[in-house]
């Protein structure tokens, strides 16, 4: 843990720094392999759609003492159709038809309820037609599309347009990756996993926007050096806020996980449970996605400008030069030097040190 | 970074303090519930979704039709007698959804209940009665054997008997929702249940209605209603006013009488009598009405006039028991969750850690009582997404707390005192958490106007925790961490503050107070 603390502080400083944004090309492999899943699980397998979106019945029956096979026998003799029987967490069986009347589903579910030797109140029933799962999707699309087009125009004003980019780059490629893993593990897609991800969303973008923060902080004025350059910047801001983001997301995770935990264990099936498996795979990515996804890409659109083109061929320039100079000097070449905080932005305070060695060499 | 604002804790302490207090008199005040409404996925009940649809193919449904649907609906279903049964509306226009929701009932009925189309029709009066089911063989079986007995093949035997039975002091009576058949004899109650009343099949429908305004004459004290009816509507008034207006008063036994009533959704709303015969399409309804009265009348002539029939498209039963259980585990969930995050944060940041676990119990509460005040005025009911919803936000509550003290860290780390980094490492996470909250707030607000179902409850909980995210960071965690920053115990920097320097890597929060003038001794030595 102690070692852990530290790092933040080595962290903040610049003492110990990763080269994220150096290593791009890994990232965006390793995002492209999962992508390329997701969209093949996507197109291979398809979503398994709830009732809610392709419309049917569904009972759920709780302590049923009957066998799937007589839940089946009965469903299919009243509805004359195909019927789906699952049996869920703690006994509880659940039987999904074909569209029913609300009239039929209530006839069905008194038969269901004697054959299994429980309570019709017990039992706990919905019938969906099927226009109305694609009149919700339809709602659920024209929102998103909404908030994202007010979310642009937001992180254009507030922070750039390529920002904005780079962070709706991290948040398809989030949700993408979501809805893949439902694809690949088969799992239900119900209105709670809508909820779900619009949530994703949520927590994808304000993660990014914590990072961009503190990137837009260290670039103020940049162009005013000639010590860092862009990528050298954004590289820093990530480092800086590399424990906040751990942290935020060990937070984030552990009262999903309790939901995972409590809803797996105790209630089997259920919209809870939906969400938090939905949450779990969204803030694990969107963490990931706005250090190594949001940032690179930022990083990209941004040093492919003149200015920080010119920002560069003058960092590089320096650089040389000083190398130049402590050979001739017959000192040891030094790398580029490590990256320190806004006070190593200032170069007046950065030079002391050399000067304080260089006497004391003379002295010597 | 601008010089830190001077920060006056004790009073923004305060003031949270006063809106906390604030919010929980208001919703804990004496003679109130004071519990928070839930939703029918954790109590149990029938929750129905109707989408209204105009008889009229392509016809589009206004703003006033959608809301003369939901106060009849509203009228059937509290004539059930169910506290808290629940009718409202969700978007507008074709796109409308009608969302019915009564706690724990079996559905049949409800489905029954609402999915009927209501009709608004006038019917020629055959008689009227005293509200009570008739005794047998008095009242108004003697004044009928003076005239002709049974004039209409439809008015048997038997449906005298039901009309007889028919109690209008009965409120699932007049509730509304009976069937309505227009080309059937109909026994029915007035809305007010002081009336009972026989009628024939209908001679105008709502269709045929035009318009309807409620009028002052020049002339007259009282209001009235003037009605204007389409070329049919004209011709079936004129026929039946000629008809009616020559026979005699009602209420004198004569069977039928000179009266015509207005029936919305098999109710009786109005009886008046026609003085003489209207020819032109045009009729004024006079009565003792107020403005409110005639008002009322007026609009449910003129919207009740296009008929829309519901479509059941989600029927959902949930029973008590299953919803019990949710709601538990929901809470269990969120207790540990809680608890987990709080220990985390105890471990990694010690007394700050402790200011964090306040926070996020301050958090907690506050959003219990506004919910709590929500639920009393504006009738928001707590539904298994909030829940979820709101255990979620536990965790983006934590981070604003993270985000600030990662800065004060920060701060320290660039030579500040803790005092001053306490406020200028406040003035940096200021910012961040702004900008984030914002995007959280947008999507609340959009997935509120232009979601349906679940998610808009999901929507409105989000944007308030979001909201009390950011009153709990500024008005708590900022002016306690302030307060405890400017404690001895903080300033020795030990190493349960969380900022010893252990933590901080090797500076302590002594260290970086003494590093300026350390920093001014050592070259003053070379």
């Amino acid at each position: 843990m102690s070692k852990l603390t530290t790092l933040g502080q080595r962290l903040y400083r610049g003492e110990v720094s990763y080269d994220f944004l150096g290593r791009w090309k890994t990232w965006y492999i390793f995002s492209a392999i999962i992508l390329l899943i997701s969209v093949g699980a996507l197109v291979g397998r398809g979503l398994n759609l709830g009732i809610e979106f392709k419309g049917g019945a569904d009972f759920s029956l709780p302590n049923a003492t009957c066998s799937v096979e007589e839940a089946r026998v009965v469903a299919e003799t009243q509805t004359g159709g195909q019927s789906i029987i699952t049996v869920t967490g703690a006994g509880t069986l659940r039987v999904q038809t074909i569209t029913l009347t609300p009239e039929q589903s209530s006839v069905l579910a008194g038969q269901l309820a004697d054959t299994c030797a429980i309570s019709k109140d017990d039992i706990k029933y919905q019938v969906v037609g099927p226009t109305w799962g694609a009149e919700i999707s339809q709602k659920a699309i024209q929102g998103l599309v909404v908030f994202l087009i007010l979310v642009t125009l937001f992180l254009t004003l507030y922070f750039e347009w390529r920002m904005a980019i780079a962070a709706l780059v991290a948040l398809m490629h989030d949700l993408v990756i979501t809805i893949g893993v439902y694809a690949l593990i088969g799992l239900e897609v119900t209105p709670a996993t809508v909820i779900g991800l619009l949530t994703i969303l949520g927590y994808s973008l304000y993660d990014t926007v914590v990072v961009f923060d503190k990137v837009k902080e260290n670039t103020r004025s940049i162009t005013g050096q000639s010590v860092f350059t862009y990528e050298e910047s954004a590289n820093l801001a990530v480092n800086q806020t590399l424990v906040r983001s751990i942290n935020t997301s060990i937070v984030a995770l552990l009262p999903v996980l309790a939901i995972i935990f409590v809803g797996g264990f105790l209630l089997g099936a259920g919209t809870l449970l939906d969400l938090a498996v939905v949450l779990a795979i969204g803030i694990a990515i969107g963490t990931f996605s706005s250090i190594l996804i949001a940032t690179p890409v930022l990083s990209q659109l941004k040093s492919a400008t003149p200015e920080m083109k010119a920002l560069a061929a003058r960092v590089y320039a320096r650089r040389s030069q000083a190398q130049r100079k402590t050979v001739v000097d017959g000192e040891p070449a030094v790398a580029a030097p490590t990256i320190r905080v806004d006070r190593a932005i200032d170069p007046a305070e950065r030079q002391q040190p050399k000067k304080v060695s260089r006497s004391k060499r003379k002295k010597s | 970074m601008a010089t830190p604002a001077k920060t006056r804790p004790i009073r923004l302490l305060a003031l949270l303090a006063v809106i906390v207090v604030g919010f929980s008199v208001w919703a804990f005040f004496p003679g109130t519930s004071s519990s928070i409404r839930l939703g029918l996925d954790l109590q149990g009940g029938t929750q129905v979704i109707l989408l209204p649809k105009a008889v009229t193919e392509g016809a589009e449904i206004t703003e006033e039709q959608l809301a003369q649907t939901v106060e009849i609906l509203r009228a059937r279903v509290n004539g059930l007698g169910v506290a808290e049964a629940e009718v409202t509306t969700q978007g507008s226009g074709n796109d409308a959804a009608i969302v019915v929701s009564v706690p724990g009932l079996n559905q049949d009925r409800i489905v029954e209940l609402v999915q009927q189309t209501a009709m608004l029709d006038f019917r020629p009066v055959w008689n009227i009665y005293g509200p009570t089911p008739a005794p047998p063989a008095v009242g108004a079986a003697t004044p009928a054997a003076s005239v002709p007995p049974v004039q209409a093949a439809e008015n048997t035997p038997e449906f005298q008997a039901d009309l007889a039975a028919l109690d209008c002091t009965d409120p699932t009576i007049t509730a509304g929702g009976t069937p309505n058949d227009p080309v059937k004899w109909l026994g029915t109650c007035e809305q007010s249940g002081a009336t009972k009343y026989s009628l024939q099949p209908a001679f105008i429908n709502g269709i045929n209605v035009t318009d309807a305004t409620a009028q002052l004459p020049q002339s007259g004290v009282t209001w009235v209603v003037s009605l204007e009816f389409d070329g049919e509507g004209a011709a079936a008034l004129a026929r039946a006013s000629t008809e009616l207006s020559a026979l005699p008063e009602c209420g004198s036994g004569a069977e039928p009488c000179n009266a015509f009533a207005i029936v919305l959704d098999g109710v009786v709303v109005s009886a008046p009598r026609f003085n003489e015969p209207i020819i032109g399409g045009q009729a004024q309804i006079e009565g003792n009405f107020t403005a409110q009265e005639a008002r009322d009348l007026a609009s449910i002539l003129k919207f009740g006039a296009l008929p829309i029939t519901l479509d059941p498209v989600d029927v959902t039963t949930i029973s008590p028991t299953v919803g019990r259980d949710q709601l538990q585990a929901g809470l269990i969930a969120g207790g540990i969750g809680l608890l987990l995050v709080m220990a985390y944060l105890l471990f990694y940041y010690r007394l700050l850690g402790v200011v964090a676990g306040l926070s996020l119990v301050v958090a907690g509460g506050l959003l219990y009582v506004v919910f709590a005040v929500f639920s009393k005025t504006i009738g928001l009911t707590l539904t298994l997404a909030g829940v979820a919803g709101a255990i979620v936000a536990i965790g983006i509550t934590a981070d604003s707390f993270i985000v600030y003290f990662e800065r004060i860290r920060d701060e320290i780390r660039d030579g500040k005192s803790l005092r001053q980094a306490c406020d200028s490492g406040w003035i940096r996470a200021r910012r961040t958490l702004l900008a984030a909250d914002f995007v959280s707030m947008l999507a609340a607000i959009v997935l509120y106007l232009l979601s349906v179902g679940n998610v808009r409850g999901f929507a409105f909980v989000l944007g308030l925790t979001t909201l009390i995210d950011v009153i709990i960071a500024f008005w708590f965690t900022h002016p306690l961490t302030a307060l405890i920053g400017r404690s001895k115990f903080m300033q020795k920097g030990s190493r349960w503050t969380g900022l010893d320097p252990d933590r901080m890597g090797g500076i302590s929060v002594a260290d970086a107070l003494a590093g300026q003038s350390r920093r001014k001794r050592k070259e003053a030595t070379t």
